[in-house]
């Protein structure tokens, strides 16, 4: 897994105008900059803001990326109870799900 | 001068971005004490504000990540996050790059911390702000703790960066407002996002209240991670105000569990009379 380069993707894309303007233009041509797995790069391809939950981004910097997609905030929480049911547990990072992920101001 | 205020604040995005579905009757009372926390900054006429926050990956990333960072830029721009999100508008925050210099110089006789002369506010900064200078005209001094990518700063060296911080403000003229920011126990930002620990918070905040060192710093993270949540980390901005602020004690305000903004909303202030008057007896 190379959650290092998926979070510093996501890191430089809430920062940066300009690499969300690539981003919108061409998404491709952005995930071939960085190394990540074929499941990290499908996660981005597909806006799959539960799937880069599991995969262990830190909330900090995925909370920031959903709203840009256009997730409300109650769509981005259910994204990721529902990823979770899906999915299992978080697999790095440091925002696993306790309580079987229950719970929750929605 | 010195050191004339010393307090904490809760700083959850969600103070500003979902205030309209908090309960009114836990958010307007605590929304009531930040106002008190507000003039009581405003009493003690300080010079610039120093804020010691938990960044949440708007400057510093894990490529190159300080334990410790303060801020030495003529002004700083906020919110990093998009302002119809926040609900903070985009605006320029005045800095004092020579007063950041001479206390990031000062710190460093105690103290190892990165200065930055860039700096975008993110939440951690911009919430406490919108409500304590609500017009954004009082100079800032930004640091930070690393609270987010371990391997993070133990406990004991928050306190002693916080004591570091003091002996630079009582080094100074200037007289200088201190405010930490921070959740206490929360699981922002996942799916338990609303889940409080509020007996965990308010026994952190009696020990913070009274000021003592040794069970402020005996948390382990694995202990904080399991009765706190992975955003218990930022207690260190809390201990650090704690050391600045040795021999003194404090008050605690308002500490009410408010789940849509992923935290107890929380205010504090340190006493600073009570040391002034130790000295002088």
């Amino acid at each position: 897994m190379s959650l290092y380069a998926l979070q510093k993707l996501l890191y430089e894309l809430n920062r940066d105008p300009r690499v969300q303007e690539q981003f919108v233009a061409d998404r491709d041509a952005l995930l071939a900059r960085f190394r990540l797995t074929g499941e990290e790069a499908d996660a981005i391809r597909n806006d799959d803001i539960g799937m880069l939950y599991i995969l262990g981004v830190n909330g900090q910097i995925l909370m920031h990326f959903a709203a840009w997609r256009g997730l409300a905030w109650d769509e981005y929480i259910q994204a990721m109870k529902d990823a979770l049911t899906k999915h299992g547990q978080v697999r790095g990072g440091i925002y696993a799900a306790v309580d079987g992920g229950e719970g929750g101001a929605l | 001068m010195s050191l004339v205020f010393a307090g904490i604040m809760s700083h959850g995005p969600g103070m500003r971005a979902r205030a309209d579905r908090a309960d009114p009757a836990v958010r307007d009372p605590f929304f009531a004490t930040l106002e008190r926390l507000r003039e009581r900054l405003e009493e003690a006429r300080p010079d610039a504000l120093m804020v010691v926050a938990a960044e949440h990956f708007a400057n510093f990333f894990m490529n190159n990540m300080p334990a410790y960072c303060i801020g030495m830029a003529e002004d700083y721009e906020g919110p990093i996050e998009d302002p119809g999100w926040l609900r903070i508008p985009r605006r320029t925050i005045p800095g004092n790059a020579d007063l950041s210099r001479r206390i990031i110089r000062k710190v460093m006789d105690r103290a190892d911390v990165a200065y930055a002369e860039e700096w975008k506010f993110d939440h951690g900064i911009m919430v406490p702000l919108s409500f304590l200078t609500p017009r954004f005209d009082l100079p800032v001094i930004p640091a930070n703790i690393n609270c987010q990518g371990p391997p993070l700063t133990p406990l004991g060296r928050a306190y002693e960066f916080g004591r570091a911080v003091r002996g630079a403000c009582d080094a100074l003229p200037e007289r200088i407002a201190l405010i930490g920011t921070g959740g206490i126990s929360h699981w922002p930002a996942t799916p338990n996002s609303g889940k409080i620990n509020v007996d965990w918070d308010r026994e952190f905040l009696a020990r913070w209240t009274r000021n003592d060192r040794k069970a402020l710093t005996s948390y382990t993270d694995e202990e904080t991670l399991r009765d706190a949540g992975q955003g218990g980390f930022e207690i260190r901005t809390l201990v650090a105000v704690a050391g600045a602020c040795e021999g003194s004690t404090g008050e605690l305000w308002f500490c009410e569990p408010i789940p849509i903004f992923a935290t107890s909303g929380f205010a504090a202030v340190m006493n600073l009379a009570q040391e002034t008057a130790a000295k002088a007896a």
